[in-house]
C-alpha cells in the first residue's frame, strides 16, 4: 500500500524484477520446454510440492506472449465427461486458492459462467451435463428465461432465428487476468529456486538409446534427467525432434476485444446456436471468441470468415454490441487432440514427459495441469486426477471423447 | 482469407470449401494390424511446413481437391483433383 503510493510519486522506478534472469547451467534434474502457463505451473509445483528445485524453464520468447496471454481468460469446470469434470474441478479449486498460494493478485473473479441453449435437445444435453456435475459435487444450476433476463438484460432472448429457451449456470466459474497468472507463477517459481530462461529456443532433443538426455539450444547443449514438453500449439513439432508422432493437429483460434465501455455484462456468457463466448474485462473491453478457423496452421493470425461468424453470433445474441468497435484481434495456435481432451503423459521415450493437447481448454487448466504434470515427473506415475489423460488411451481405445463424435481434431 | 484455385471453378474464397484434413494418410490393408490402424486413425505428422490436405469444394463443384499448402505462410503450391494420382510436386 505505502509502496504503491511511494512508487506512484517516484514514477514507478523502484520496482525490482518479479523473477530473476537466469543463465542456463549445463545440467538440470528437470528441464521444462515452454514458459507458458503449464510450464511455469509445473515448475512451481515441482519446487513447492515435491522439493525439486533443480529445474529450468526454457522459453523461446519472453514470458507471457504465448497462449497464456492469448486466451479469453475463462475458468470453469462444467464439462461433460466425469473424468474431465473431476480434473477441471481440481483446477477450479486451485484457482480459488491461487492468489494466497502465489501471494500475487491475479484478479480471480468468480462471476459465473452461463451457457445458453436454444433447442429442446440442447436442453436435455445440458441438463444431463449439469446433473453429472452435481453428482460429482460440482455446482451447476438450471436457469429459466426470466433468470437469464435478470443476469443478462442485454441479451435478445426472443430473436426470431435462435430464441433462447434457458441456460445452465456455474456460479463458481469466471475469469482470471491471464498476464498475472504467467507473472505470478514465474515469480513464485523463481523465488522457489527455479531458473527461468527467456529467449532460449529448443532446436533439438538429444536421445541416447531410448532415453532423453537433454536439449539442444543455440547457446549449446543442456543435459537433464527429465525433459517435459509444455509447448501446446507446437507439441507435434517438438515431439518430432524425438521421432514421435502425436494424435494432434495445430489449429488457430482467434480472440477479439472491443473498445472499453461501462459495465454491461457481469457473467461469462456462451451462446449455444453456434460457438461464441463473451465476458467483460475489468478494463471494460468485451473479450470474445468463437471456434477454430478449421485448417492446420502454425500462424498466429486468423482469417476473416471466422471473424465474420463470431461477429454474427455476437449480433444475434447481443444486438447492442453493433455500436461497439473491435479494438484488437489476434490468434493463438492450439494443439487440437484427436478426442478433444488434453494429454499429460509419459512418452515412449524414457524421461520425456508431455503436457499438451489442450485444445481450447488450456488456460483454465493451468493450476491442475501443472500440479498433475509435476506429480508425474516427481513420482513417475500419473496423478489420480489426470490418469485418464495418458497418451496410450488412443491405441487402447479409451479415448476421453468430450463431445462423443469420434476421432477428429476439430473438437475441444 | 485463403483463396483456393479450384481446377474447375477458378479462384474461390475459403468459405466455399470444407477442410477434410491430412491427405497423406493411406488406409492400411485390412489385416495390417492394430498399430497400423492406430497410426492411421489418430496420429498426424502435423508439419510446420508444406502439408498435403483435402479440401471439399462444397459450395462449388463439390469435388474433393488435394491441396499442397504451407502451414505457416498459408501459401498454396498445388491443387489437383482427388481422383488424380498424387502429383510429382508433393509436400512430403
Amino acid at each position: 500500500m505505502w509502496r504503491l503510493l511511494r512508487e506512484g510519486l517516484r514514477g514507478q522506478q523502484g520496482w525490482t524484477r518479479a523473477w530473476s534472469k537466469a543463465t542456463p547451467r549445463p545440467r538440470y534434474r528437470v528441464l521444462i520446454v515452454g514458459g507458458g502457463g503449464h510450464g511455469l505451473s509445473t515448475a512451481f509445483h515441482l519446487a513447492s510440492e515435491h522439493g525439486i528445485r533443480d529445474v529450468a524453464v526454457l522459453e523461446r520468447g519472453p514470458i507471457g506472449l504465448g497462449n497464456v496471454g492469448r486466451n479469453t481468460t475463462i475458468i470453469r469446470s462444467n464439462y461433460f465427461h466425469p473424468d474431465n469434470i473431476r480434473f477441471y474441478e481440481l483446477s477450479l479449486t486451485l484457482w480459488e486458492r491461487l492468489e494466497r498460494r502465489l501471494n500475487f493478485n491475479a484478479m480471480v473473479s468468480q462471476r459465473g459462467t452461463l451457457n445458453l441453449f436454444h433447442t429442446e435437445a440442447q436442453r436435455d444435453l445440458f441438463t444431463r451435463r449439469a446433473n453429472q456435475m452435481r453428482l460429482l459435487g460440482v455446482d451447476a444450476e438450471a436457469v429459466d428465461t426470466s433468470g437469464i433476463r435478470r443476469l443478462v438484460p442485454l441479451a435478445d432472448l426472443d430473436n426470431g432465428r435462435y430464441p433462447v429457451l434457458g441456460g445452465f449456470l456455474q456460479r463458481r466459474g469466471g475469469t482470471v487476468r491471464h498476464d498475472a497468472v504467467a507473472w505470478g507463477y514465474a515469480r513464485a517459481a523463481s523465488a522457489a529456486g527455479v531458473d527461468i530462461i527467456e529467449h532460449c529456443e529448443v532446436t533439438g532433443l538429444r536421445i541416447s538409446g531410448s532415453r532423453v538426455s537433454g536439449v539442444e539450444t543455440p547457446g549449446g547443449f543442456i543435459a537433464a534427467d527429465t525433459v517435459c514438453l509444455a509447448v501446446a500449439g507446437h507439441s507435434s513439432h517438438l515431439a518430432a525432434m524425438a521421432g514421435l508422432k502425436l494424435p494432434i493437429e495445430s489449429h488457430v483460434l482467434q480472440a477479439f476485444v472491443s473498445e472499453p465501455v461501462k459495465p454491461l455484462l457481469d457473467v461469462v456468457l456462451t451462446y449455444g446456436a453456434g460457438h461464441f463466448y463473451i465476458s467483460q474485462s475489468d478494463k471494460g473491453g468485451l473479450v470474445f471468441g468463437g471456434a477454430i478457423d478449421g485448417y492446420n496452421t502454425y500462424a498466429q493470425r486468423g482469417t476473416l470468415p471466422m471473424a465474420e461468424e463470431v461477429a454474427a453470433a455476437a449480433m444475434t445474441l447481443l444486438p447492442p454490441l453493433a455500436r461497439l468497435k473491435v479494438l484488437r484481434q489476434w490468434g493463438g495456435v492450439m494443439d487440437m487432440s484427436m478426442d478433444g481432451s488434453p494429454i499429460i503423459s509419459k512418452t515412449p521415450i524414457e524421461g520425456l514427459v508431455l503436457n499438451g493437447g489442450w485444445c481450447y481448454g488450456g488456460f483454465k487448466a493451468i493450476p491442475a495441469g501443472g500440479l498433475t504434470t509435476a506429480h508425474l515427473i516427481a513420482h513417475g506415475a500419473p496423478h489420480p486426477a489426470a490418469a485418464h489423460l495418458d497418451l496410450g488411451r488412443f491405441a487402447a481405445g479409451r479415448t476421453v471423447d468430450e463431445r462423443g463424435v469420434g476421432p477428429s481434431p476439430y473438437l475441444h | 482469407m485463403l483463396r483456393i484455385p479450384c481446377p474447375w471453378c477458378g479462384l474461390r474464397d475459403e468459405s466455399e470449401f470444407r477442410y477434410r484434413g491430412d491427405a497423406g494418410r493411406p488406409r492400411p490393408a485390412a489385416e495390417a494390424g492394430l498399430d497400423a490402424f492406430n497410426t492411421h486413425v489418430y496420429e498426424r505428422d502435423n508439419p510446420r511446413d508444406w502439408h498435403t490436405e483435402w479440401w471439399l469444394h462444397i459450395a462449388g463443384c463439390r469435388r474433393l481437391l488435394r491441396v499442397v499448402r504451407h502451414t505457416l505462410t498459408h501459401e498454396i503450391r498445388s491443387v489437383e483433383a482427388a481422383s488424380q494420382p498424387q502429383g510429382a510436386e508433393r509436400g512430403r
